[in-house]
């Protein structure tokens, strides 16, 4: 059951019918990303995940302050970050990728449609009318350029502030080998795509769960609470046998890309697991969204 | 019910090219929780009317502009939007109409004019060439040029609405459905609706707005159809469903106990005083005798006349209920 998306130009009896210009059907994602980045919330979201580099960055620089290495548990890397800033995108990938990441993403991809359809403006968008594939292919789009701009902001601003406190130069690998500081750079952008591609699952996920409601505020918890419950599940050694299919089960094998060779088993695992996520509630956000009555 | 003669489908038509600018047959919507929202309803809306779309709280008025456009799928029955079926061709109508569905809804982070700008940017046929000379032109429409730049959580629930109206003027229009447009807005608020919505129509653009006051409907509309519980009691031109219904035979007079009492022998059914003021249902014998009736028994009759029957009498009539009751 489709409505209102053969979009065919039928019949041509309403006169002077209007035709969809292709380009023009782009503005629309314009208007969504600028919708999406000019949010209070999405801006505070951004916040956080900036704060947490300069957080953990501060933290090393404290402790380490004697001269003694960063010691003890921490997320992966932190005890390189006091010898090379560098480090320091790492671990505040590793740090963040767990939850603030995925949080972040849920509540933007929760709120996608569920949000417009507590405002009321979704009915407003789609007798526009905005199409609803349309709108859904653009609502995606714009949550998946939201996972590169929050993995970016943590991974450029963990660049800033670890060349700000700490020495930068050239680096081990987990492997023992050296590599040069240039090498170093192109690895770190390797592996903030990387993560941000991790979180693709996510946000398809989330997008699915906001087309059920028409409340924003019920499908964002949604969203995050599953996310933690996979985590949780993740965490118990009973149920293993699921634990290849939990969207956060292979997020920590970016770090295979800091080895030498790289270690690419875990990491396409991971791309094709974000992979499946897209395209079965991808799918099912799609066939539920294009045939939901929408009374809000 | 009586159909009004425009509603009758003509046979040999294909189902792209229908009369009126809307028209559904036998349109039923039966939401999920099972409310029987709108059964079997038969409504054609002619082309350049004002048709008001009347009925109480709960009568299906929503629900049947959800379905025209293309918001939810009906139960069963067929509708069509400027000949095309809805929400079939949803896109290719879409474009050529403005809603205002439910009150207007907005992005309260976002200024007046950004909000147009969204909705504008919403429709894959509309240029973004002239957009923005068509955003200024909208605001400038509604009277909303100055407070374009103010966030629209900023806005009174009049300036609201005129922005939601705004939205439906981005591009002409072949046809305007107004969901209660004046709901919650206070008398100056209404005016200044009404007032924009006879201009609109004044263009030749066709007019539906629905509402659940009867004057409202009266004062805009060249057309109308009335509903209660989700059904359509009828539906014409205003002055013709207006002098369906009888008139009533008003008396002044200061007599008004007597009066009464005369009027009764005299057959006149239904009488309802009140002050100095006498009505009851029109008698079929001639009004002279009924008035030279009242001289004679000494009631000093100040006036004596026919009222003409108003929208709400003719609502009475058909349905046997006050306008209110029904929810
Ligand atoms: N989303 C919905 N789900 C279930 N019932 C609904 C929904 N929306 C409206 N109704 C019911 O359908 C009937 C018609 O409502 P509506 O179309 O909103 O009437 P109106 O606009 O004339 O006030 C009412 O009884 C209402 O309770
Ligand atoms: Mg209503």
């Amino acid at each position: 059951m489709s409505r209102a998306e053969t979009a065919g130009p039928a019949a041509g009896t309403t006169g002077s019918s209007p035709a969809a210009h292709p380009l023009w059907t782009l503005g629309l994602l314009r208007s969504e990303l600028a919708t999406v980045f000019r949010r209070w919330r999405t801006r505070a979201l951004l916040g956080v995940l900036a704060a947490v580099p300069v957080l953990v960055g501060v933290a090393v620089r404290i402790e380490t302050r004697d001269g003694s290495p960063a010691g003890g548990e921490g997320p992966p890397f932190i005890a390189q970050v006091s010898n090379n800033g560098l480090f320091l995108v790492f671990t505040a990938l590793a740090a963040t990728l767990p939850f603030f990441l995925p949080m972040a993403v849920g509540v933007v991809a929760g709120d996608a449609i569920a949000g417009e359809a507590s405002a009321g403006t979704l009915r407003y968008l789609l007798v526009a009318p905005a199409g609803r594939t349309r709108l859904l292919l653009t609502k995606s789009a714009a949550v998946l350029a939201f996972c590169l701009a929050a993995t970016f902001v943590v991974a450029v601003v963990a660049l800033g502030a670890g060349a700000v406190l700490f020495p930068v130069g050239d680096l081990t690998t987990i492997s023992g080998t050296r590599i040069g500081f240039g090498e170093g750079l192109w690895r770190a952008l390797l592996i903030a795509l990387v993560v941000a591609a991790s979180l693709i699952g996510i946000a398809a996920l989330g997008l699915f769960v906001s087309t059920l409601t028409d409340s924003g505020i019920a499908a964002m918890a949604t969203t995050v609470g599953l996310l933690i419950g996979m985590q949780i599940v993740d965490q118990i050694p009973q149920l293993h046998a699921v634990h290849p299919y939990l969207v956060s089960h292979y997020w920590l094998s970016f770090a295979d890309l800091m080895r030498e060779p790289v270690l690419w088993d875990d990491l396409v695992k991971n791309l094709e697991l974000q992979a499946l996520y897209a395209a079965v509630f991808g799918s099912a956000a799609w066939a539920r969204f294009t045939t939901r009555d929408v009374t809000v | 019910m009586d159909e009004a003669p425009a509603g009758t489908p003509r046979p040999g038509q294909s189902d792209d090219a229908v009369d009126g600018v809307i028209r559904t047959r036998a349109l039923t919507k039966r939401y999920r929780g099972g409310q029987l929202a709108v059964d079997r309803l038969d409504l054609t809306v002619p082309k350049g009317s004002v048709f008001g779309f009347l009925g109480p709280n709960g009568s299906g008025k929503t629900t049947t502009i959800r379905m025209l456009m293309g918001l939810i799928e009906p139960t069963s029955g067929t509708a069509h939007v400027l000949g095309h079926p809805v929400p079939r061709a949803a896109r290719t109508v879409l474009p050529h109409v403005g809603a205002l569905i439910e009150g207007p809804a907005l992005y309260g982070f976002l200024s007046g004019r950004d909000n147009l700008l969204r909705y504008d940017a919403a429709d894959p046929t509309a240029d973004p060439r002239t957009r923005t000379a068509r955003v200024a032109a909208a605001l400038d429409r509604v009277g909303l040029t100055a407070a374009a730049g103010k966030k629209a959580k900023a806005y009174s629930l009049g300036m609201k609405q005129r922005l939601g109206l705004a939205a439906a003027l981005l591009r002409p229009r072949k046809l305007l459905v107004l969901d209660e447009p004046t709901n919650g807005l206070d008398p100056q608020g209404m005016r200044e609706i009404r007032s924009l919505v006879r201009q609109l129509a004044s263009d030749g653009t066709t007019v539906f707005v629905s509402s659940h006051l009867l004057d409202e409907i009266e004062q805009m509309c060249t057309h109308a159809a009335v509903m209660t519980h989700g059904r359509l009691v009828t539906q014409g031109p205003v002055a013709e469903l207006a002098a369906g219904a009888r008139g009533r035979l008003v008396v002044t007079t200061p007599d008004a106990g007597e009066a009464a009492r005369v009027l009764k022998e005299q057959g006149v059914g239904d009488l309802v005083v009140t002050g100095d003021r006498v009505s009851g249902q029109v008698p079929k014998r001639d009004l002279a005798e009924v008035n030279a009736a009242l001289v004679t028994a000494g009631v000093r009759v100040r006036g004596f006349g026919v009222q003409r029957a108003s929208l709400e009498d003719a609502f009475v009539a058909l349905t046997g209920e006050g306008f209110d009751v029904a929810g």
